[in-house]
């Protein structure tokens, strides 16, 4: 049996590059050996990504894309199909656990300074899965056709229109449409199911490649390819497979642990995973009081609306686009932004420190700011705190260059 | 590990709830999907009072006669009143252009109903109408203040009126006796002429009524907590046996 397998396997071997593609990846491919926690979120993500994949075919099965019936179609999956409701609820809260993972698995690579030379690609393949993420969730969201789905889609699509000369003109095209009807979400199911998974699976693809190429990063920022054995091994790696593999196997299963409590225990998350609102069927007549778009798209609606005032003969809303795209754009130059002597915060100076928990106060308040009603005040807030996010980002070569750093060791710490 | 990230998860639980509503104070209420009394007493008042406008066109009458245990003929007998088959969905004679007519805008589909307004609020809402002889029906909501659905519950509940009480939401107490000021002329409810129901089984009435919808509203409820122990005992049990493979395979590892 034995024997017949390894002639299996040498038969296609000598046509396809199975073994050197598994050493090279998996089995000799050395990852440093300190890896903390925040080292568990790739594959997480992964994992999230092959669920909404699955669960995605299998709703796709039962949808129906018309105006008409795919509020119905979605209530016709969560009670007459056997067991489309936990196959609805995967997909749901897997959409929040993927910008869960997503969003700190990015926190990882700041903190350690991951993005920084040689994995400038990486951190640049990564945002691009990021932008794609975020068109695919808005876009899915749109799908079950609630009312949060059609005045959420409203909200978003109608910010082109602030574009100056050529706005009306692509708000129009995008819808296919002069309001947001059936032929929106036709296209918008297109792009869900079919062209953004595609663009997605094969940007996580070149994000692993990039990744094995340069070697992953670790808590310490210390490149471990400097230091190798007589064998050309890094002595502070371990290969990848079978050492991270079974660390992987039990974080999956705590991860698990917990998605499986929100599906099955709390699969609206009080409003947050899945909004109230969007249990009532759209209508495009009965705007609803309160329109606020899904917990993971928050923090950049807050600066949409912390956007008041018209400038240059422009109005607010140009500016609040100009500043939501600019908020991301900005996290694509980070790893130019960042000049310090060293990669990870262990060795950075305590600017460093507090800059980045400054950051992260202001990403979650503007999340918050997002998600409920605005009020002068609230706004006022808003405004402080986009400003806080942005001078992260452009005090950062500033103030990584003139603080005092910690010395690097020459060897990993545990 | 573990720890970490259920604190990670805990972390970004909700602080509030999103649904925006008004100053109107809600009366709270559990609903409890395992009571079938309360169920079967809540589906006949749906089918009594409410079916007459209102569909839940997403459920099945098969469903809920399996779920509430009504034996099917006993249901088609005394709850279903057309020529609707046991396993035809639940929907009305009424359109939505009738119902705009009618009521100056369609009665809504009610199924989910409990899921987009919550349970607090459709248990206040359906004791909270009042006489206001200035209304198309002459009944006015406090918690849905000029709504077109008229009191369809009037000969139940009977006739409320208008009473002096605290304003929603900012209730003063008297310094000197501690009683609160009754500053709002509608701030509390009194039945002035009694309906078939005493207050008390009003209240209950309506509770079941809404238990009801809020079993509508997610059927499976309680199928998803029941599965939902075996998965996480699954899941438990393979973390363990993932966790000591892990130690093994780490422990000459430094």
């Amino acid at each position: 049996m034995n024997k017949m397998f390894s002639g299996l396997l040498g038969w296609v071997d000598d046509r396809m590059p199975v073994v050197s593609t598994w050493e090279k990846h998996l089995s000799k491919y050395y990852a440093p050996k300190n890896f903390n926690v925040w080292y568990i979120f790739g594959v997480l993500s992964m994992l999230v990504l092959v669920n909404q994949l699955l669960t995605g075919v299998w709703l796709t099965m039962s949808f129906d894309t018309s105006a008409e019936g795919a509020f119905a179609s979605v209530e016709y999956i969560m009670r007459d199909v056997e067991y489309g409701w936990i196959i609805r609820y995967m997909h749901s809260t897997g959409a929040s656990a993927f910008f869960i993972v997503v969003y700190l698995h990015m926190f990882r690579a700041m903190l350690y300074g991951s993005y920084r030379k040689p994995r400038e690609l990486v951190w640049l393949i990564g945002m691009a899965i990021y932008l794609v993420l975020m068109a695919e969730g808005f876009m899915g969201y749109v799908l079950p056709w609630g009312q949060m789905s059609y005045w959420g889609a409203q909200v978003i699509v109608s910010l082109f229109g602030a574009i100056p000369v050529v706005g009306d003109a692509l708000v129009e095209w995008i819808r296919g449409d002069f309001l947001i009807s059936g032929i929106t979400m036709n296209r918008f199911f297109a792009l869900h199911v079919i062209a953004l998974p595609l663009v997605l699976v094969m940007l996580v693809f070149l994000h692993i490649v990039a990744l094995h190429e340069v070697g992953s990063n670790n808590p310490d920022g210390i490149d471990i390819k400097k230091n190798k054995d007589a064998n050309g091994i890094p002595r502070d790696g371990i290969p990848f497979h079978p050492y991270y593999t079974v660390h992987d196997i039990f974080g999956v299963a705590v991860f698990l642990f917990v998605f499986c409590t929100v599906i099955f225990f709390f699969p609206e998350m009080g409003g947050y995973f899945l909004e109230h609102a969007n249990f009532e069927e759209a209508n495009n007549l009965k705007t609803p009081e309160h329109i606020a778009p899904v917990w993971y798209f928050t923090p950049f609606y807050a600066m949409l609306r912390a956007v008041t005032s018209p400038f240059l003969g422009l109005d607010a809303k140009f500016w609040g686009l100009v500043v939501m795209g600019g908020a991301i754009a900005i996290l694509f130059v980070l790893p130019w932004l960042d000049r310090s002597a060293v990669k990870s915060i262990r060795y950075k100076g305590w600017i460093s420190k507090v800059a980045l928990l400054i950051f992260v106060i202001s990403f979650v308040v503007l999340g918050y700011l997002g998600a409920i009603s605005s009020t002068p005040g609230r706004t006022t807030a808003a405004q402080i705190f986009t400003l806080l996010y942005f001078l992260y980002f452009l005090l950062m070569p500033i103030y990584t260059r003139l603080e005092k750093t910690k010395p690097v060791p020459e060897r990993v710490t545990s | 590990m573990k720890k970490f990230i259920i604190a990670c998860c805990f972390a970004l639980f909700p602080v509030s709830v999103l649904a925006a509503g008004g100053a109107v104070h809600l009366d709270h209420i559990d609903v409890d999907a395992t009571n079938k009394a309360s169920l079967q007493s809540g589906a006949q008042i749906f089918t009594n009072y409410c079916m007459g406008c209102h569909s839940a066109r997403f459920s099945r009458y098969e469903r809920v006669a399996d779920d509430l245990g009504i034996p099917h003929d006993l249901y088609m007998e005394n709850l279903v009143f057309n020529d609707d088959k046991i396993g035809s969905l639940m929907t009305i004679a009424m359109t939505k252009d009738h119902g705009k007519q009618f009521f100056g805008a369609a009665p809504p589909d009610l199924t989910m109903v409990s899921r987009v307004r919550q349970p607090d609020w459709l248990y206040t809402y359906l004791r909270t109408f009042y006489r206001d002889d200035s209304r198309p029906f002459g009944v006015n909501n406090k918690t849905f203040p000029n709504v077109g659905m008229p009191h369809a519950l009037l000969d139940l509940q009977g006739v409320q009126e208008c009473a002096p009480g605290p304003l929603a939401g900012d209730a003063k107490l008297d310094t000197l006796t501690g009683e609160t000021i009754a500053e709002d002329p509608c701030g509390s409810l009194e039945v002035i002429e009694p309906g078939l129901m005493t207050p008390e089984e009003y209240d209950q009435a309506m509770y079941d009524l809404v238990n009801f919808l809020a079993y509508t509203a997610e059927p499976m409820a309680e199928d998803r907590k029941r599965i939902g122990v075996y998965v996480l005992l699954f899941i438990a049990l393979f973390g363990i046996f993932a966790y000591l493979l892990n130690r093994e395979y780490w422990k000459d590892i430094h």
